[in-house]
């Protein structure tokens, strides 16, 4: 009796310290985010590592009716003409100006063809709408209805190469962030334009704005400008979250 | 009386660590959003069910005029923030989840140790004859008189004693867990039950809360009694297990 629990609590600390010694090669493995030796950045790497190993990868998020609808704030930029601290602040009062006629999509990257997508463009693909919630990584919820093209379809019109691994986006707010595949080529995953049955207004991201719906609030980019897919881990550099203080991972 | 198994030393301090970084961080992360709500949704926009005036995100007001998404006016409807609000959240909900990875091992190793080691039977969980009315009474009153038996390093331990320990590890602890996880947008889509045992994210997170104050409150009076009952003795006792 003494003996085998001895054995279970041996057994207990190697294992205590594979998984410490597995936080440290995690940010060496190049499917996963780097942690530059930043220890927060090592615990979302963890985080990340645990959800890819143990959680369904094509578990859909719950999906709610029209009814469920509720107020819904905008929060960060509400406008990327509004502040020239955007280079692209001029380039997007333009476009909204001409009602987003000129809004151009580019799809590049390790992809077979590089293309470009207008907004009738994107239109013109088979749509999803779904009812989420919004999970804002402020503390605060709230339900939309989304309506838009799976980024699966638009990634596949392009031809993702056997190499890629990220899909990175660009932003006229002048943000860059980056998903893995798994969660690009997840059904719920949809370039949005459309929001409670009316065309994505300025404050929520028009023309187009990404939804994630396994991840914080702040994964789901608004103003998109550029798609690039990417064979190894990008987040953006000094225009990403890293570097910027905050996880790149947010499943949490 | 017997000393401090080491397993329970050791797991005690990767505890207090965690809890003071959990506390701290999590109180951090409040501020950014002080308001609590029942249900999945709750937001500037929506009713609180309490708010807390703990940042200057307190009724901040700083919002442009809101307008219905619908034809309906008094249905949904969307504002825009204008208030750069206090939020420290890049660091505290990263070092929130670190301070939470590192109890996980300890936690499992601890829960294990004590249900197949006999120290929960043996030590923590009341026994039925020690719940008697009479006994229960004079527990109490003991206690509000402040009469504390003086340290002894280790158990037995009293009976009020074991129903606050039982209540931190099989109540408030899976709590802090469950309604944790089930804040994980991820976690949620695989395993949706955690929402509906909760009834929503913005309940979850509002049990969640609470389960901290009551936390606090054990942590406060569990200090004030190491205190009451020699606090050199139970710090040696605790941590070098003399």
């Amino acid at each position: 009796m003494n003996s085998s629990r001895l054995i279970t609590r041996r057994r207990a600390i190697v294992m205590g310290l594979a998984s410490a010694g597995g936080l440290f090669v995690a940010g060496r493995h190049k499917d996963l985010p780097p942690t530059y030796g930043n220890l927060l950045r090592m615990g979302d790497t963890l985080t990340y590592a645990a959800h890819r190993t143990l959680l369904p990868g094509e578990a859909l998020v719950r999906e709610y009716t029209e009814k469920d609808v509720t107020s819904f704030p905008a929060t960060g930029t509400t406008d990327p003409s509004a502040s020239e601290k955007f280079p692209l602040s001029s380039a997007y009062r333009a476009l909204k100006s001409g009602e987003f006629r000129d809004w151009r999509l580019s799809v590049e990257g390790s992809v077979a063809r590089s293309q470009t997508f207008s907004l009738a463009d994107l239109k013109r693909l088979p749509s999803r709408t779904q009812v989420t919630r919004h999970t804002c990584e402020e503390g605060w919820t709230a339900i939309g209805q989304w309506t838009g093209v799976p980024l699966s379809l638009v990634l596949n019109a392009a031809g993702i190469l056997p190499t890629a691994r990220f899909v990175l986006f660009h932003s006229y707010d002048d943000w860059i962030d980056s998903i893995d595949l798994l969660d690009a080529l997840h059904p719920q995953t949809i370039l949005a334009y459309g929001m409670n049955g009316r065309d994505l207004s300025i404050p929520h991201g028009a023309p187009v704005r990404l939804r994630v719906e396994r991840q914080l609030g702040y994964k789901s980019m608004k103003y998109l400008s550029r798609i690039v897919v990417t064979d190894e881990f990008a987040d953006g550099g000094k225009k990403g979250n890293i570097e910027n203080g905050w996880a790149w991972y947010t499943g949490i | 009386m017997k000393p401090h198994a080491r397993w329970v030393r050791i797991s005690h301090g990767i505890a207090t660590v965690s809890f003071v970084a959990l506390a701290f961080t999590g109180f951090v992360i409040l501020m950014a959003h002080p308001r609590l709500y029942w249900g999945e949704v709750g937001n500037d926009l929506t009713p609180a069910l309490i708010e807390l005036p703990i940042s200057r995100n307190y009724q901040h007001g700083g919002w442009e005029k809101a307008s219905p998404f619908f034809a309906d006016a008094a249905g949904p409807i969307t504002a825009n923030r204008t208030y750069e609000i206090f939020n420290q959240n890049g660091w505290g909900r990263s070092l929130h989840f670190l301070a939470a990875w590192w109890l996980v091992l300890p936690g499992a190793m601890y829960l294990l140790s004590g249900i197949f080691g006999g120290h929960f039977r043996a030590h923590i969980w009341p026994k039925a004859k020690e719940l008697a009315p009479h006994l229960v009474w004079r527990d109490v009153l003991d206690h509000l008189r402040l009469r504390i038996a003086p340290a002894t390093g280790g158990p037995d331990y009293g009976l009020l004693q074991k129903c606050a320990y039982s209540f931190v590890i099989f109540v408030a602890a899976p709590l802090m867990v469950l309604t944790g996880l089930a804040m994980s947008p991820a976690v949620t889509a695989g395993f949706p039950i955690l929402l509906r045992l909760f009834g929503g994210y913005q309940s979850a997170r509002t049990v969640h809360f609470f389960t901290f104050v009551a936390l606090l409150l054990f942590v406060s009076a569990h200090l004030v009694m190491v205190i009451k009952s020699g606090f050199k003795r139970q710090v040696r006792a605790m941590t070098v297990g003399e």
